[in-house]
């Protein structure tokens, strides 16, 4: 009991503090934060229940009014930028990704961790994300997924990094990988 | 960590949290139901008059805080330009602008500890499937004071990358910070239940 708390809660901190790690910018100029490396985290090592509350706790203090998003930003104002469906998707995210590493227990952990990332931590996300720019730029779906296409590359770098930093945490916390407890 | 409230004070700040989030839902969906230019045109001056009654130094921060939305708002305007709907552009730049004005408005000037005051004890009922609000309290204090903690510790990292080697530490440090996370979440554990455990109040 303590022990989900406190990993939940510590797991939170981390997608605030990977936020706060300096952007780096990609060749064509756009912006990528380790934040979301942050929610698919949570659930290829948390896994689905412990990792989506994790994700779910850290956006319920950004809506309370912490700047723990990337470039420190947070408050209510986020949930009315267009941004809004990617940071209401992390929970969603954070889960199916633990719960895909979960289903895909048999496989070596730095494919399973990759593969559920990319699928949890992109494509599932997309989904929040795009219907909420299509909402607050009245834009249709189509649309606003073009709008969304130049920062691809850039989280399925992070869907493979997440995947290194989870098989190596594999390997020096056999115990504390809950995914595949 | 700082949260976002204002330390100016605003003829706002003694409002009661709920409140304020009452007429920001309430305006929020107000806005979209309507389609006339006047109204959200109104809107934004009602929003910059509730601005100029909080003063210089808080609608300053309060831009700052505003900085990521006028890329969208170029991008709308300049979209609708070039499809010939101009009206329709300036609807949605300035409905984007204003709800996160007024949302912004109502964060600046909440404090943290009444809005947490506020979930607690709306998810009081809750408490009939299982869940102890006390819990998701401690959770949020835990975050708190761990935010600080771990991006303290990356830092000493990146320093001692730095010392060794030329290159960037880049990635390669979410490792070490993710199992930091992860022993001072074992030991946080053990430090509670050695002291009772999560109180049940």
């Amino acid at each position: 009991m303590e022990r989900n708390l406190t990993l939940i809660a510590l797991f939170a901190a981390l997608i605030a503090a990977l936020g706060l790690v300096p952007q780096f910018t990609l060749a064509f100029g756009v912006p990528i934060t380790a934040q979301t490396m942050g929610v698919m985290l949570c659930g290829t090592i948390l896994g689905a229940w412990r990792g989506g509350l994790a994700a779910l706790l850290f956006v319920a203090l950004v809506a309370l009014g912490l700047p723990i998003l990337a470039g420190g930003r947070g408050g209510l104002g986020v949930f009315a930028s267009p941004t809004v469906g990617f940071l209401v998707g992390f929970p969603i995210a954070a889960f199916v990704t633990g719960w895909l590493m979960q289903a895909m227990s048999r496989m070596a952990v730095l494919p399973a961790a990759v593969i559920a990332s990319v699928l949890g931590g992109m494509v599932v996300l997309y989904i929040p994300g795009t219907l909420g720019m299509s909402a607050t730029l009245g834009k249709t779906i189509p649309e606003a997924l073009a709008l969304n296409l130049p920062f691809m590359p850039g989280d399925l770098i992070k869907a493979v990094l997440a995947g290194f930093v989870t098989s190596a945490v594999a390997r020096a916390r056999p115990d504390s990988l809950l995914s595949r407890a | 960590m700082l949260s976002l409230t204002s330390p100016v004070r605003t003829p706002f700040h003694p409002w009661p949290v709920g409140l304020k989030l009452a007429l920001l839902a309430l305006i929020t969906f107000a806005i979209f139901l309507s389609d006339s230019l006047a109204v959200h045109a109104g809107a934004l001056v009602g929003v910059a008059l509730a601005y100029a009654l909080c003063g210089r130094v808080f609608t300053r921060d309060a831009l700052r805080l505003m900085r990521p939305i006028w890329i969208f708002v170029a991008l709308i305007l300049a979209w609708h330009l070039l499809t010939s709907e101009p009206e329709l552009g300036l609807r949605i730049a300035l409905r984007m602008v204003v709800l996160v004005a007024l949302a912004n408005l109502v964060t600046m000037t909440s404090r943290l500890s009444d809005m947490i005051a506020l979930v607690t004890r709306l998810l009081a009922p809750l408490r009939r499937i299982g869940v102890n609000p006390a819990m998701i309290g401690l959770a949020a204090a835990l975050f708190i004071r761990f935010v600080p903690v771990l991006t303290e510790k990356g830092a000493h990292l990146a320093e001692a990358w730095r010392a060794r080697s030329p290159r960037r530490p880049g990635w390669r440090l979410a490792v070490p910070v993710t199992l930091l996370a992860l022993d001072d979440a074992e030991q946080v554990a053990e430090a509670l239940k050695a002291r009772g455990g999560v109180p049940n109040e």
